[in-house]
């Protein structure tokens, strides 16, 4: 189907699946109850796991199969960003030209950078990537304040040109990002029961972007060029002396994971149309190394479980504060209750970033394939249990 | 000339803390092998030993002043450090004030202490495995030491003072004859600087002196070789660890009145620290020093107004552009040896 394997067609149908019904998914709970707080299904956090999912997409191509650790992505979504927010000023608030825009910017840009970049490997390679987004992000926050808005980031205003549309509305507010007309914060609100679902447009036009892009990192996985791009990773040098240069396919490879983050970051703009430098910092490049490594690197899903891991915890766990771990811990008599909470309160709340290092270290260490081996394993452990039950047989792991 | 010498000077003590930190790095690079981001954090964590030595120098308990009152008539309590207790009113200033300069003599044992925990308990498992993955345990390393520090310090900078005696400025022009008030320079900067050479000649001397550092010298040249001859050349190794550990706490420590330690301050520094040491040649000694001053004294360069005029935003980002330059025209580095991780 479509050119793909079976195996890997149900994966596409799994995620298209898990994307269109990620509203009532992240919805398990009524609205007012005591759980509520872990329903992520609102329109702004499903944009972000969707939107950091592509990103995270792109990064694997790179990382995950040539094994070229970079720690400057975050420079091709800022780049991004700022190309979607500035044909947002001049042309008109359509997200499709915006997006357009910052998928090519982003890839002229990491044409340059990648060009330079991949002369190197290794920690060298990591060291220039970092020095080029750091250079990247300097720039954009002084010199190139006209460009990009310096320390304020950059903004729509009521004078913009916007030659295929109105600089503002009848009303006199900014117009907003729209697809044909269609708003991308406008959403329908179902309500079933004590459930409230909310259908958002920029989410489902996300979703979309998403769900293509995933195809498309299928399909380059199965490819030869995928192929070649694992022999990078796994030997180089003999893979040169078989006469191939790998320079063009890596150089590809960045291109490509470069295009994937200027998506990501056209999106971002235009759910929420503003562009700022700090997007570009080194942290935020380290975020997306963190989601890949986390998700699974060198495998189709991982990433975005990844992704979606970090943006959940980042939005959802940091909520929790210690009114409501006491409230959870009120069964337990009250010495032990204050004993729990305070030994639990470090981990959780302002502190997910810590549980974020511990668990980052934890698969780093025992899980290098990140949490996709890890369920592996344990699908590995109860087959060969039921193995051992009936006869053995012998299924290969799902990716 | 004035604003050159002033210049100079500038650069130095941003240029001491880039040597330390890079000295460090190189020298766990080119002892284990290892890429290790974590090292910031252990600059970090110098820093916030000499908060600690001055908040526990300055814990105290109240006691009530019958001669004053507050307010409201009643007599006033006033909070008396428990320094005051053992060695009386001028004597505890005298030692509170010191804080920063006592924390080095605490910060060693703890430094070296870390390092070991480090290497052993971490480090250790990671030699054989690819770089990259040394690099990611150790930045997830860096996150979760980071995230302690703020649990119990807070995300806000702590202003930790220098001595007394070494508040204010110098007046170096006068000395060097130029006018008054042409040059000048903090006391506790150049105090920063000399103590950075002392540290940095004390490293160099060990290695260089010692039977110890010959062996650790040998160990970096041909690790197998000297483990054939029957020297426990890990031992030394991690011996080593714990001591670019120190040197990274040490120079935390004394950064501390420059710039108030906050959690994410390491993360600052290790970026820089890296490029100093790719730009002086990784697994070079000489090298990572060379190069940490050398590109402290540039930054201050390229901030002269006379440079943004022409090059603006070249502050910025002058340590890269250099960086860059010279990965792509000297893979090597400046001083780096022949064959260490060129490709």
């Amino acid at each position: 189907m479509l050119g793909l394997e079976m195996k890997d067609f149900r994966l596409l149908l799994i995620v298209i699946g898990l994307t269109m019904l990620a509203p009532f998914i992240l919805n398990p709970f009524p609205e007012g109850s005591e759980m509520a707080q872990f329903n992520a299904g609102y329109p702004d956090l499903m944009q972000r796991f969707v939107i950091f999912g592509i990103f995270a997409i792109g990064f694997n191509i790179l990382f995950g199969l040539t094994g070229y650790l970079s720690f400057g992505h975050a420079a091709f979504l800022g780049a991004g960003s700022y190309g979607a927010v500035w044909m947002f000023k001049l042309l008109s608030m359509n997200v499709l030209p915006a997006i357009a825009i910052s998928v090519i910017i982003a890839g002229l840009f990491s044409l340059l950078i990648g060009f330079i970049s991949l002369r190197r490997s290794g920690i060298y390679f990591s060291i220039l990537t970092l020095a080029f987004a750091q250079m990247s992000f300097a720039l954009a926050y002084s010199v190139l304040t006209p460009i990009t808005g310096g320390e304020t980031g950059l903004q729509l205003a009521l004078d913009d040109p916007r030659i295929f549309g109105a600089s503002q509305t009848a009303t006199g507010n900014i117009p907003v990002p729209s697809l044909f007309g269609l708003e991308m914060r406008s959403s329908y609100e179902l309500e079933m029961g004590s459930w409230l679902f909310t259908f958002n447009v920029g989410y489902y036009l996300a979703a979309l972007f998403m769900i293509i892009a995933f195809y498309m990192s299928i399909r380059i996985f199965r490819s030869p060029f995928g192929m070649m791009l694992r022999a990078i990773k796994s030997n180089q040098t003999r893979m040169s002396y078989t006469g191939l240069n790998a320079r063009p396919y890596t150089l590809a490879a960045f291109v490509i994971s470069g295009m994937y983050a200027g998506l990501a970051g056209g999106l971002m703009a235009s759910m929420d149309p503003l562009a700022g430098a700090e997007r570009m910092q080194w942290t935020a490049s380290g975020e997306v190394v963190l989601m890949t490594i986390l998700g699974g690197a060198g495998t189709l899903i991982g990433p975005v479980l990844g992704a979606g891991m970090i943006k959940y915890f980042e939005n959802i766990f940091s909520k929790i504060n210690e009114t409501i771990l006491h409230g959870w811990f009120a069964f337990l008599p009250d010495g032990l209750e204050n004993l729990v909470v305070a030994m639990v309160y470090p981990f959780i709340g302002k502190g997910w970033h810590l549980t974020l290092g511990i668990v980052f270290m934890l698969v780093v260490i025992f899980l290098p394939g990140g949490l996709v081996q890890g369920g592996q394993k344990i699908a590995g452990l109860f087959r060969r249990k039921k193995a051992e039950d009936a006869k053995p047989n012998a299924t290969e792991p799902a990716e | 000339m004035d604003q050159f010498i002033l210049q100079i000077l500038n650069g130095l003590d941003k240029g001491s803390a880039y040597a330390l930190i890079a000295l460090g790095l190189t020298l766990i690079f080119g002892t284990l092998g290892v890429v290790n981001f974590a090292h910031g954090a252990l600059f970090m964590l110098g820093a916030f030993v000499a908060v600690t030595v001055s908040n526990v120098l300055t814990l105290s308990h109240k006691v009530v002043d019958e001669t004053r009152t507050d307010f409201l008539g009643n007599p006033l309590q006033v909070d008396v450090p428990y320094i005051y207790d053992l060695f009386g009113q001028s004597a505890g200033d005298t030692i509170i004030d010191w804080a920063v300069p006592i924390s080095i003599i605490i910060a060693i044992p703890i430094m070296v202490g870390i390092g070991f925990a480090m290497e052993r308990g971490l480090i250790k498992y990671f030699y054989k495995r690819p770089h990259a993955d040394q690099i990611l345990v150790t930045f997830g390393l860096a996150i979760v030491i980071q995230e302690i520090v703020k649990y119990f310090y807070g995300a806000n900078p702590i202003p930790t003072p220098a001595p007394e005696a070494f508040v204010g400025s110098f007046d170096f022009g006068v000395i060097l004859g130029f006018d008054p008030n042409a040059i000048i320079y903090p006391y506790w900067r150049l105090v920063y600087f000399f103590f950075s050479v002392v540290i940095i000649g004390a490293v160099f001397a060990f290695l260089q002196f010692t039977t110890f550092g010959m062996v650790v010298r040998a160990g970096m040249a041909d690790r197998e070789t000297v483990g054939l001859l029957g020297i426990d050349i890990d031992k030394r190794f991690t011996i080593m660890f714990g001591i670019a550990a120190a040197v990274a706490g040490l120079a935390g420590v004394m950064y501390a009145p420059i710039n108030s330690p906050n959690y994410h301050m390491g993360m600052d520094f290790l970026v820089l620290s890296f490029v100093v040491v790719v730009v002086g040649g990784m697994g070079s000694l000489p090298g990572a020093v060379a190069a940490g001053f050398l590109l402290g004294i540039l930054e201050s360069f390229a901030s002269m107004s006379a440079v943004i005029d022409i090059l603006p935003g070249i502050n910025q980002i002058i340590i890269y552009l250099v960086a860059i330059i010279i990965l792509l025209t000297r893979p090597r580095g400046l001083m780096g040896r022949k064959g260490v991780m060129e490709e």
